[in-house]
C-alpha cells in the first residue's frame, strides 16, 4: 500500500510527459455487452492512460453506465477484454479488482457517522487503528470536511455528501476511480463549484479517473478526454476542444452545445451553397464531390453581426424573427434572405445588440466564419 | 460480418466471488429446506389423495368416493357459501372502517386503528367461544337471534368476520390512504357531487386494494379450522372434515383428498391474487399530492358513532371470554375465581400446554425472523444465480396458497414415515416450530422484500469496491437499517405462532401440547370456561408481549434517530 501512495506521487511528477507514448493503464477491446437481444455496448475499444480524466458522455441509454459497469466487474461483458495495468481483469468479480467508485446517489452508509464510512473499507485490510484514524484524517483534510467525521451523512449537505462518498472511494488507495454521474443529484450552484473541486483533486493526485455523465458542460469543464457515445458505440474520441470544435458527426455536432444544421450542397473544394447563396469554406470539402447534398453545421455563438449593408466574404443579410434575452448573451432566431424558410440561431453578446441596434423584424448582415462551419454528407 | 465474428468470439463468464461462492451456496441451501419442508410434503399428500389405506394405486377412486357420499359433497356447499357471505361482510365493514380511519377528521384516529386489531391477538377459537357465552343454549342474550341456533352458519360467520376484520381492515387502510389530492381538487372543480366522486375517484384507485382485500378474507374464511369446529355444530365445513377424517377416523386417504378439494378454492384465489397484483401499476406518482381530509361535523360524527359501535363488539367479545373465564359455573354459580385456569386439573395439557406455546412463539419468532430475513435478502441483493433467486423467491410465496390444515396433514404424510430420516422430529418442538414458520413464511418474506428494495442499491457494489466481503455489510448495515421491519416480522410470527391451530393440530404430541390446542381440546371435552380461560391466557401473553414489542421497536427508532431522518 506504501508502493501504491508512491505510485501516486510518481504519477504527478509524470503528468506533463505524453501520454501516447506509453502504455495505456485501462486498454479495453471489443466490448460487447448483451441484455437478452438488446446489444448495450458493440465492439467498444478504448485506451485510458495513467493519470487522465476520462469521460464517457452520452444521451441516456447510449450505453455509457454500462461500460462504466463492465470496468468496475459490476456488469461482465458478453465478449471482450478489460485490461488493468498489463493485467487481464475480464472476467474477475469487482472484489478482485482495483478501483475505488462514486454512485449517483453516493450510497453512503446511513447508519454509521461520516468517520466509519471513511474507515469501512480500511478496517478490512488488518491496519493499526492508528494508521486507519490517520488515513481518515487524512481523507477529510483531502475534501475539506475536517472535524465532520462524528456526524451521519443525513447531518450533511448534498455537497458535503458527494464528497465523503469520494474521500470513500479514495480511502483503500484504489489505481482507478470511477465516477457514475457524481455530481447530478446536486444543486446547480454546488455542482458548478465541485466540478472544480473534483478535478482539482484529480490532478493533485494523478489519479486514473472516469466519470459518466449525460452533461455535456461538465465533460467540457472536467475531462482531458472524453467519449461520445452513442446506441452503444464510440462515436468519437478526443479533447474537449475538439470535441466541440470538430464533431466527427451530426449526431455529436447536436449533443455537444448548441448547434445550426443547415442543408445545401458543395460546389467545389472550397464552395458550398446554401439555398441561393453561395459561402467561401476553408475545411472538410475535399473529400465530398461537387453537387453532393450536404449539411452544415454552424455554432449560433460563429455567427457574426455586422452593420447592414457591408460587403465581406460570407457576409449575408438575414431578418431577425425574434430575440430571446438569456441573460449573458441574446440568441436570435433568423432568417437568411435567399435561404428560403431555413431558421439560424444566433448568439450575441449584449453589447453587441446593443451597438448595432439590433431588433426584432429588422435586417441585419451576418457573417459566416469561413474556418468554422462543419460540412458532413447528407445520409 | 459482426454476426460471424460474434459467433466466432467466445461468449464471457464471470468467474465467481468468494461473496458469489457463499451467496450461491446460501440459496442452494435455502431452496433444498424449501424442496423439504414444503414441496416433497405436499407431494406426498397429494399422491396419498390417489391410494387406498394400503396405499395402492387407486386414480381417482377416493376422489369419486367422496363426490358421491352427499354428506361429504355437502361440506363444499357449505365451506364456499361461509367464505362469500363472511367475505362480503368483512369487506364492507373494513371498508367503512378504514374510510373512517383515512378519510375523515374524527378523534382518537390512532386508537381506533390500534383497536381495529385486536382480534390478531386472540386464536379464531376465541370469537367462538364467546358467541357460546352470549347465544349459547345458555347463552347471556340468545333471544336476540329470534329463535336462530348460534351453533352452525351464523355462528362461523360471525367468528369469522370478527377474526379476519383486522386483516382486511390493514388491506383496506393502506389502499385508501394513497390517494391523490390532485384528483379531488379535480373533481371539486368539475362540481362533481359527493357521490359520484366517491365512485368516479375514490372506488377506483381503492379497486385493487378492495379486491386484495376480497382474496384474503375468502382464502381465511374457507381455510380457518379454529371457528368452525368450536361453532360449527353440524354444519360441516371442508377444514372440519379433514380434522374428523384424519383425528376422528383415521381414513388419511379421505383426508388427503379433501385436503386436495380444499386446495382447489384456495390456488385459484392466490392465482387470482397473483394477476391483479401484477396488473397495480402504481398509481401514486412522485408528483402526487397526498389527501388530506377537510372536517366535515356531521360525516365525522356518523364515522365516531360507526367506529365505536365496531370497537365496542371487538372488545366486548373479548370481554366476554374474559369474564367467562372468571366465573366458577355458568350460568349456576356466577360468583368469580381463579378455578377454570387451574388447566393441570383438566385434558389439553394442562399449564405445560401454555409454556409450550411460549416456547413455540419464541422459537418461531427468532428462528422465522432470521430465515426470512437472510432468505429474503439473498434473493434481493444476490449479484448473480437469477434463477435460483426467483425460485426461492417462489418457494417463499407458496406458502400463502397452502391451507394450515393441508399443510400439516402433508407433515404427517412426510415426517410421519418411517422409511424418513426425518422421522425422529415428528411430534416434537421441531416440527411445530418448522411448521409454523413455514406456514406463515409469506407475508414475512414480503415485508422483508420490501424494506430491502428500499436500501440503495449500490451498497453492495461499493462494499465490493472496498473488498468488504458482503456479509460483513449485511451485518453491519443492511441488517440494522432494516430492524423496524425485522421487528415487524418478529411479531407477526410470534402472534400467530400463539394463535395458530390449523397446522399444529395434527402436529403436536403428547409432549408438546400447545396453547391453542388446549383451547380446542378442552372445548371438545365440554369444559368451555377453562377452554375461555385458556384463550384468555394467549390474549394476555399476546398483548404483554406486543407492547414490549411497541417499547422496542421505539427505543430502536429513538436510537437511530440520528441518521433517519426520512
Amino acid at each position: 500500500m506504501n508502493d501504491r501512495q508512491n505510485g501516486q506521487v510518481l504519477a504527478e511528477d509524470e503528468r506533463d510527459s505524453d501520454s501516447a507514448s506509453r502504455e495505456p493503464y485501462l486498454r479495453i477491446r471489443g466490448l460487447t455487452k448483451k441484455f437478452g437481444d438488446f446489444a448495450a455496448l458493440k465492439d467498444v475499444s478504448l485506451d485510458v492512460y495513467e493519470g487522465e480524466f476520462f469521460c464517457f458522455l452520452g444521451p441516456s441509454g447510449c450505453g455509457k453506465t454500462t461500460l462504466l459497469r463492465c470496468i468496475a466487474g459490476l456488469d461482465i461483458q458478453t465478449q471482450g477484454q478489460v485490461i488493468q495495468n498489463g493485467v487481464d481483469i475480464s472476467t474477475l468479480p469487482p472484489t478482485d479488482r482495483d478501483f475505488g467508485i462514486v454512485f449517483q446517489s453516493y450510497a453512503l452508509f446511513p447508519n454509521l457517522t461520516v468517520y466509519k464510512n471513511l474507515s469501512y473499507g480500511l478496517e478490512n485490510r488488518r491496519m493499526k487503528r492508528a494508521d486507519i484514524r490517520k488515513r481518515v484524517d487524512e481523507l477529510l483534510d483531502l475534501v475539506g470536511l475536517e472535524g465532520e467525521g462524528p456526524k451521519y451523512p443525513a447531518q450533511l449537505s448534498g455537497g458535503q455528501q458527494q464528497r465523503v462518498a469520494l474521500a470513500r472511494a479514495l480511502a483503500t488507495w484504489p489505481g482507478l476511480l470511477l465516477l457514475d454521474e457524481p455530481l447530478s443529484a446536486l444543486d446547480a450552484k454546488v455542482r458548478v463549484h465541485l466540478r472544480y473541486e473534483v478535478r482539482q483533486l484529480q490532478r493533485r493526485l494523478g489519479i486514473t479517473t472516469i466519470m459518466v455523465t449525460h452533461d455535456q458542460e461538465e465533460a467540457l469543464t472536467m475531462a482531458d478526454r472524453i467519449v461520445v457515445m452513442d446506441h452503444g458505440v464510440i462515436v468519437q474520441v478526443g479533447n474537449p476542444v475538439e470535441i466541440y470544435r470538430s464533431p466527427a458527426t451530426p449526431f455529436v455536432a447536436d449533443f455537444v452545445g448548441t448547434m445550426n444544421f443547415l442543408t445545401g450542397e458543395v460546389l467545389g473544394p472550397r464552395r458550398l451553397r446554401l439555398g441561393n447563396v453561395e459561402l467561401e469554406c476553408q475545411n472538410g470539402l475535399e473529400a465530398i464531390a461537387s453537387g453532393t447534398r450536404v449539411t452544415v453545421c454552424v455554432r449560433p455563438e460563429d455567427l457574426r453581426a455586422h452593420i447592414a449593408g457591408g460587403s465581406g466574404a460570407n457576409e449575408v443579410t438575414a431578418r431577425v424573427e425574434g430575440l430571446e434575452f438569456l441573460g449573458a448573451f441574446y440568441r436570435a432566431t433568423l432568417t437568411v434572405e435567399g435561404m428560403s424558410d431555413q431558421l439560424v440561431r444566433a448568439d450575441f453578446a449584449p453589447n453587441v445588440v446593443q451597438d448595432l441596434g439590433i431588433r426584432e423584424n429588422e435586417d441585419i448582415a451576418i457573417v459566416f466564419p469561413d474556418d468554422r462551419m462543419r460540412v458532413f454528407e447528407e445520409s | 460480418m459482426a454476426e460471424v465474428a460474434e459467433t466466432r468470439a467466445p461468449i464471457l463468464r464471470a468467474r465467481l466471488s468468494r461473496d458469489d461462492l457463499i451467496q450461491g451456496g446460501g440459496l442452494l441451501v435455502m431452496a433444498a429446506v424449501f424442496v423439504v419442508v414444503i414441496v416433497i410434503p405436499l407431494f406426498s399428500m397429494f399422491a396419498r389423495s390417489f391410494q387406498d389405506a394400503d396405499h395402492n394405486f387407486i386414480g381417482l377412486g377416493n376422489f369419486v368416493e367422496y363426490f358421491s357420499t352427499p354428506s361429504l359433497v355437502v361440506s363444499v356447499h357449505h365451506t364456499i357459501t361461509i367464505g362469500v357471505v363472511t367475505t362480503v361482510i368483512v369487506v364492507v365493514l373494513a371498508f367503512i372502517y378504514a374510510y373512517a380511519l383515512t378519510r375523515s377528521c374524527m378523534p382518537f384516529r390512532g386508537l381506533f386503528r390500534a383497536a381495529a386489531l385486536i382480534p390478531i391477538l386472540a386464536p379464531s377459537l376465541l370469537p367462538a367461544i364467546s358467541l357460546v357465552y352470549l347465544f349459547g343454549n345458555q347463552g347471556m342474550i340468545k333471544e336476540l337471534l329470534l329463535g336462530e341456533s348460534i351453533y352452525g352458519p351464523i355462528g362461523i360467520v360471525i367468528s369469522l368476520a370478527f377474526w379476519i376484520f383486522p386483516h382486511a381492515v390493514i388491506v383496506l387502510t393502506t389502499a385508501l390512504s394513497m390517494a391523490d389530492a390532485r384528483l379531488y381538487e379535480a373533481a371539486i372543480a368539475l362540481r362533481a357531487s359527493k357521490v359520484r366522486t366517491f365512485f368516479t375517484v375514490t372506488l377506483p384507485a381503492a379497486k385493487y386494494g378492495v379486491m386484495s382485500a376480497c382474496f384474503v378474507a375468502f382464502t381465511y374464511s374457507i381455510t380457518d379450522f379454529g371457528a368452525p369446529k368450536v361453532i360449527g355444530g353440524w354444519y360441516n365445513v371442508l377444514s372440519v372434515d379433514i380434522y374428523k377424517q384424519v383425528v376422528g377416523q383415521w381414513n388419511f386417504e379421505m383426508g388427503a383428498a379433501v385436503s386436495v378439494v380444499l386446495l382447489f378454492p384456495v390456488a385459484l384465489t392466490f392465482i387470482a391474487d397473483r394477476i391483479v397484483q401484477r396488473r397495480q401499476v402504481a398509481q401514486i406518482s412522485a408528483r402526487s399530492v397526498p389527501y388530506r381530509p377537510k372536517p366535515n361535523r356531521r360525516f365525522d360524527l356518523i364515522m365516531l358513532a360507526y367506529c365505536l359501535t365496531i370497537t365496542f363488539v371487538l372488545v366486548g367479545m373479548l370481554a366476554v371470554a374474559g369474564y367467562a373465564s372468571f366465573i366458577k359455573f355458568w350460568p349456576y354459580n356466577l360468583s368469580l375465581a381463579l378455578s377454570n385456569y387451574k388447566f393441570d386439573y383438566m385434558d389439553g395439557g394442562g399449564w405445560d400446554a401454555y409454556w409450550n406455546s411460549i416456547i413455540m412463539a419464541t422459537a418461531t419468532a427468532f428462528i422465522g425472523t432470521l430465515v426470512v430475513f437472510t432468505g429474503a435478502y439473498l434473493v434481493e441483493k444476490s449479484q448473480r444465480f437469477g434463477k435460483l433467486r426467483s425460485s426461492l423467491h417462489f418457494f417463499a410465496i407458496l406458502p400463502l396458497a397452502v391451507p394450515g390444515m393441508v399443510l400439516g396433514l402433508s407433515y404427517i404424510f412426510f415426517f410421519n414415515n418411517p422409511v424418513n430420516p426425518l422421522s425422529f422430529v415428528y411430534q416434537t418442538m421441531i416440527i411445530l416450530v418448522i411448521c409454523t414458520i413455514v406456514h406463515y413464511y409469506t407475508v414475512p418474506h414480503l415485508t422483508a422484500m420490501t424494506a430491502l428494495k428500499q436500501l440503495d442499491a449500490e451498497f453492495e457494489a461499493v462494499s465490493a469496491s472496498l473488498k468488504v466481503p458482503f456479509y460483513k455489510t449485511f451485518m453491519r448495515v443492511t441488517f440494522p437499517v432494516c430492524l423496524p421491519a425485522i421487528f415487524d416480522i418478529w411479531i407477526y410470527l410470534f402472534l400467530n405462532a400463539m394463535t395458530t391451530v390449523s397446522a399444529v393440530v395434527f402436529l403436536w404430541g403428547p409432549q408438546t401440547h400447545l396453547a391453542s390446542v388446549a383451547v380446542l381440546n378442552m372445548d371438545d371435552q365440554g369444559d368451555i370456561a377453562p377452554a375461555a380461560a385458556m384463550a384468555m391466557m394467549i390474549v394476555y401473553t399476546s398483548v404483554a408481549v406486543r407492547i414490549l414489542h411497541g417499547l422496542a421497536t421505539r427505543g430502536v427508532v429513538l436510537r437511530a434517530q440520528a441518521w433517519r431522518t426520512y
